[in-house]
């Protein structure tokens, strides 16, 4: 008789591994070698006791319950790093995003839920479309009045036909405005047909950080509609 | 920020009837049809300057590519012999901290232990500025500046095109 006997894992229970299997087809999570790649190479690693490797053998093992408690999926930016060196291709990133999908809404962070929320509305920071519009008019009435070079310099919104649409992250009509002209200079020196949209207009997306994929898709779908039906043959995306 | 909606178009397969561009890439190409004129020689002093590769630009979004089309407007826009790459870079950069909601979710002291990374990196490249093409990286590395006394300016690139740009 051998004088170690296998550990027998056959009665194990992972049902938060097939769950992410079942929604993820392509997780391929016991595909992983234990090398340690991505824990190396994750500025990630030792936060909450835990790292990509780590995390990974959790749910091999049906620790399901730690799984789902640690706070670790928010430390995770899943920047998808360890994907990129992983020799396995698995996408640590993409199964965090399942298991913080996994979360009840109220068990999630708030303010990161909170930004969601506002996103399904219409923007991450929550200011209404009537302000993002009246913002916009604004600043550029005082760079016509205040710098004659630039007496002829546009901003439009909702111009039907024009080839680009052009987003804007919510944070430069809410707290800094003045950043939203030196691209309107930009793109004024380079003599494109561009638009915003008074609706759906922000650049951020934080309902891919909530993990859930409902929020998400409606919030892309929201702008997909708007851009098509402004008939834009492009969507710039400012970052 | 860029993945969230390319992703989200591809995954959910949301029928739509434009091509989802990068402002980075629209930057590079204007400047080779020569669209967009830029002239270096404003920084008379020297000024160096780094940058930051958005994970959701680059590493998921478009590659290399776009990592490099980044990396040839700045130089254009700077001056080649002012800019400093950052190691290691492009699509295996380290992602800044910022991201993936960390701003949002609260765990302050785990968002700067992981920041500490992209501190290091960023310092020991000695740059005066640090472009960050991407809000959730602008406002992460200006904070990791400010917790670990970096002496480097936290800026966004259109402001620098902006500062390069004479008529055609």
């Amino acid at each position: 008789m051998a004088p170690y006997e296998p550990i027998d894992l056959s009665s194990l229970k992972t049902r938060v591994k097939e769950q992410i299997q079942a929604a993820f087809p392509d997780a391929h999570i016991d595909y992983c070698l234990t090398c340690g790649l991505c824990a190396s190479g994750c500025p990630a690693t030792g936060l909450e006791g835990l790292d990509p490797r780590k995390f990974l053998r959790l749910l091999v093992l049906g620790q399901d319950e730690e799984v789902l408690s640690t706070n670790w999926i928010y430390s995770c930016t899943m920047c998808q790093r360890c994907k990129h060196a992983c020799p396995m291709g698995i996408d640590v990133g993409r199964i965090v995003y399942e298991i913080r999908g996994m979360r009840p809404k109220e068990q999630r962070p708030p303010n990161l839920q909170r930004s969601c929320d506002l996103q399904k509305k219409s923007n991450s920071t929550g200011i209404p479309n009537e302000d993002f519009v009246w913002v916009v008019g604004d600043v550029l009435a005082e760079v016509r009045k205040n710098e004659p070079e630039w007496s002829d310099l546009e901003a439009p919104i909702d111009k039907k036909g024009a080839m680009f649409y052009l987003n804007q992250n919510a944070k430069e009509p809410t707290v800094e405005p003045e950043e939203m002209v030196p691209l309107w200079k930009i793109l004024h020196r380079v003599g494109i047909d561009w638009t915003y949209s008074s609706k759906w207009w922000d650049g951020a997306n934080y309902c891919l950080f909530t993990g859930d994929p409902d929020d998400w898709e409606y919030t892309v779908r929201m702008q997909a509609e708007t851009v098509d039906a402004l008939g834009c043959k492009y969507y710039i995306n400012t970052e | 920020m860029f993945y969230a909606t390319l992703e989200g178009l591809r995954r959910f397969k949301i029928p739509h009837n434009f091509e989802f561009i990068s402002i980075i890439t629209l930057y590079a190409q204007w400047i080779r049809e020569g669209k967009l004129v830029v002239d270096p020689s404003w920084n008379t002093e020297g000024v160096k300057f780094t940058v930051q590769d958005p994970c959701k630009l680059v590493r998921q979004g478009l590659g290399d590519q776009v990592a490099e089309d980044l990396r040839f407007v700045i130089k254009k826009v700077v001056g080649a012999e002012n800019f400093i790459d950052v190691w290691p870079n492009k699509s295996n950069n380290y992602c800044c901290g910022g991201g993936g909601g960390a701003l949002q979710a609260g765990f302050v002291k785990n968002r700067r232990k992981f920041g500490k990374i992209k501190f290091d990196q960023l310092a020991s490249t000695g740059a005066d500025v640090v472009i960050t093409p991407c809000h959730n990286c602008h406002t992460q590395v200006l904070d990791i500046c400010d917790h670990y006394g970096g002496k480097w300016k936290t800026t966004h690139l259109w402001n620098w095109i902006e500062k390069a740009m004479v008529k055609p």
